[in-house]
């Protein structure tokens, strides 16, 4: 569809959200604790953060939780029963405030969950979810969306992508979806007719700071180079990375059972784990934290883009941020890009 | 920290140790550990106050190991957890030489791990004051509400375990959650494995913990992790007197004394 | 609705506690069922988190018991977890773990009577503070927070 562009006074994101609300929308925003920023399921305007370059974490929880109960089981005298999740229960969700790094990576982790196999649980979660996208009009030395194809106003994985017009505090709405368009039925008279055309100027600046292509090649050739050591000696192999991330997708399927009941679940895993890729026999093929980080540099930069098309990082900086020993992903791909083989 | 850049070059070029685990500059305003196993890379190295980043995690890490003998720049907490490391049969003399930084930013040489242990005894363990007013805040809860408290504060923690990679003295090979047989903490983050993991994890830092607040640096949501650990200390002080590591003591919990003082046992 | 029944899981040593109930049931010594017993080497065996996996698997109290100080069967197991339970028991106190839900006593292999009388104001005690709600609370699935601003 053509993409609509409406104003949305200042005052009217209030009503918005208060409107959404009587529509018994659930509503995920930005919520901040102890200075770090989650989605949360909020009841109130007030709660939700402003003025952050980027969430802590990333939305990708709303359609891929941390933990995901998959089925329950139960042992009787009759034999086992197994209750798949009922995905009528998932509710409509409006999803707030994301940027569009933020927003485009959906597009990346769900070519994941409709690879090979199609992911009913995360297809149907997604399919409940209503993006509000909300452009970036400031960036720090962490982001680098425009390296990868993105850029302060993309619209890519937004259903509306909202863009602040300058310090009056007027925004900009792209109806960019169908999903978009329903939430404007809703609430039409918050969204005026406008003729503004031209956000450019209220965006951040954003230098391109290395070719995410020419690192698709490079890698091609690197596997086995000495960077990967240097890059990584500093590395203490945690999952914060991962578990920021926007598009890392990995996980781990455990029985939590009590007795003769209990739950298969879905929970997020990291590749940079020691134990990640440990055999039954102990053998493991990652041994090292350089084979760890190499696999995380080429699962984003050369497996994914060989195999998906798309490639598995989204410039949003939430990774160096996160990475208590300054692993800083952008430092790192321009120096694979400089290195010479 | 213009003499410890010419130390480092003296031991590297004398091959008297392979590698110098100290700070450089990093990205941002922040700083991060560099290992010095070139004399030119050498001139990277700095210290500030920024500078807090316990690189005693390092001395036991396999890639770092391997390289050979290591210098470490050490400050009050590193050089803590280093006489609790080598306690612990982590570290010795043979392999690890200690550069050590006084509170005051001077750089103090140690001929060996005995002559650090004395030094770092002349300083307490002492809660800083802001941490400090939180404790005596919880306790002053009641039950109840420390339970909240605490259940609203691990809630949100997505087990990146990057508390436990950050701290020296976590360096166990294979760590209890990694173990599924039996299965502790649940692998999935939930409420109550949460609650456990960081109970276990307070547990198992009982008496080696230096209080150097490696897991709440590291913690990507800054949960107040460190207040367990915090608290085990303070206890841990009122029941069995002062603590400091050291290097012939065994740690307190594999120890003890036929009149350790309780009033809750019948 | 029937009357709340608390379910005790008591952590015991063989060589004392154990062989003390055991005293308990020979002696004709009647005594609250509520509780299941579990047999350890010593109680320098006893994880501490066997204390909290006894609380996730629907435990309302825990006793905990094992010899008399200088009367381990080990020498040490008593002693070592004796500095165990007093630092456990204040890390339970900190994150708000009802510590009157778990007992700790020494019962010795003589002490039949003594393991009734630990068995029954437990039992007693758990009855008046009722079922442990909280805890059963959080080990639910997790359910999602709501921000109410």
């Amino acid at each position: 569809m053509n993409i609509d562009k409406r104003l949305v006074r200042k005052d009217s994101l209030e009503k918005l959200f208060d409107i959404l609300k009587r529509n018994s929308k659930t509503i995920y925003a930005p919520f901040t604790k102890n200075g770090k920023s989650t989605f949360r399921d909020t009841e109130s305007f007030g709660a939700i953060s402003t003025g952050y370059i980027q969430t802590t974490e990333s939305a990708k929880d709303i359609a891929f939780p941390r933990t995901e109960k998959l089925l329950d089981f139960s042992k009787s005298k009759e034999g086992m029963s197994v209750k798949g999740t009922d995905l009528n229960d998932i509710p409509d969700v409006i999803l707030w405030g994301v940027r569009p790094c933020d927003a485009s990576g959906i597009g990346e982790l769900s070519s994941i969950f409709n690879w090979d196999y199609k992911d009913e649980i995360y297809i149907n979660r997604l399919s409940k979810v209503t993006v509000f996208g909300f452009s970036c009009s400031k960036s720090d030395e962490y982001c680098f969306c425009t390296s990868v194809g993105g850029n302060p106003g993309n619209t890519a994985g937004s259903d509306i992508l909202f863009t602040l017009l300058g310090e009056e505090g007027d925004y900009l709405a792209e109806i960019i979806t169908e999903k978009g368009l329903a939430v404007v039925d809703l609430a039409q008279n918050l969204f005026e007719k406008t003729d503004i055309s031209g956000k450019e100027k209220f965006l951040a600046e954003l230098p391109v700071k290395f070719s995410h292509e020419d690192i698709r090649l490079k890698l091609d050739k690197f596997f086995e180079s000495k960077e990967w050591i240097e890059q990584s000696l500093r590395c203490l192999g945690c999952g914060a990375c991962a578990y920021v991330c926007p598009t890392c997708a990995c996980f781990d399927i455990q029985d939590e059972a009590h007795g003769k009941k209990g739950s298969r679940v879905r929970c997020w895993d990291s590749c940079g784990f020691s134990h990640f890729t440990v055999h039954t026999s102990g053998y493991n093929p990652r041994n090292v934290q350089s084979a760890r980080w190499r696999q995380r540099i080429m699962h984003k930069f050369s497996y994914m883009p060989e195999r998906l098309s798309v490639y598995g990082c989204t410039g949003c900086g939430r990774c160096s941020r996160a990475c208590p020993v300054d692993m800083n992903i952008l430092e790192h791909l321009i120096s694979i890009q400089e290195v010479t083989v | 920290m213009v003499d410890l850049i010419k130390r480092a070059k003296e031991l590297l070029e004398s091959s008297a140790v392979k590698v110098v685990i100290g700070y450089e500059q990093g990205t941002g305003n922040k700083t991060r550990a560099l290992f010095v196993e070139k004399t030119e890379d050498a001139d990277k190295l700095i210290f500030d106050s920024r500078c807090i980043q316990n690189l005693a995690a390092y001395v036991t890490k396999k890639e770092v190991k391997e390289k050979g003998k290591m210098a470490i720049a050490a400050t009050l907490p590193v050089m803590r957890s280093i006489i609790q490391l080598a306690s612990e049969f982590q570290v010795n003399d043979n392999n690890l030489l200690v550069l050590g930084i006084t509170p005051e930013s001077n750089l103090i040489e140690f001929a060996n791990l005995v002559e650090v242990e004395t030094f770092v005894h002349q300083y307490q363990i002492e809660i800083d004051a802001r941490n400090k007013e939180m404790l005596d805040k919880l306790a002053k809860m009641t039950s109840a509400e420390r339970w909240k408290f605490w259940v609203d504060e691990l809630a949100p923690c997505f087990k990146c375990y990057a508390c436990r990679a950050a701290c020296p003295m976590c360096y166990c090979s294979r760590c209890t959650v990694d173990f599924n047989q039996p299965q502790w903490i649940p692998v999935p983050s939930t409420e109550l494995g949460n609650l456990e993991w960081h109970i276990m994890r307070a547990m198992h830092l009982t008496g080696r913990c230096i209080d150097c607040d490696a897991c709440y640096n590291a913690c990507p949501l800054s949960i107040p992790i460190n207040l367990l650990t915090k608290r085990m200390l303070v206890d841990a002080k009122e029941h069995f007197g002062n603590y400091q590591p050291s290097l012939k003591g065994d740690n307190l919990m594999s120890t003890y004394k036929p009149d350790d003082k309780e009033n809750f046992i019948q | 609705m029937a009357e709340f029944e608390p379910k005790i899981v008591a952590f015991v040593c063989n060589w004392c506690t154990y062989a003390g109930a055991d005293l308990t049931g020979t002696s004709r010594i009647k005594y609250a069922s509520n509780v299941r017993i579990i047999r350890f080497p010593c109680t320098g065996r006893i994880d501490y988190m066997l204390l909290l996996k006894a609380f996730d698997e629907g435990a309302d109290g825990i006793i905990v018991s094992g010899c008399h100080p200088n009367d381990c069967h080990y020498t040490s197991g008593n002693f070592h977890a004796r500095r165990r339970w007093i630092m456990f028991r204040s890390l339970c106190d900190f994150t708000g773990i009802d510590t009157e839900r778990i007992k700790f006593s020494w019962v010795s292999a003589a002490e039949g009577a003594k393991w009734a009388e630990i068995v029954n104001t437990t039992v007693a005690s758990i009855r008046e503070l009722g079922p442990y709600t909280d805890y059963k609370k959080v080990a639910k699935y997790p359910e999602k927070e709501v921000i109410h601003g």
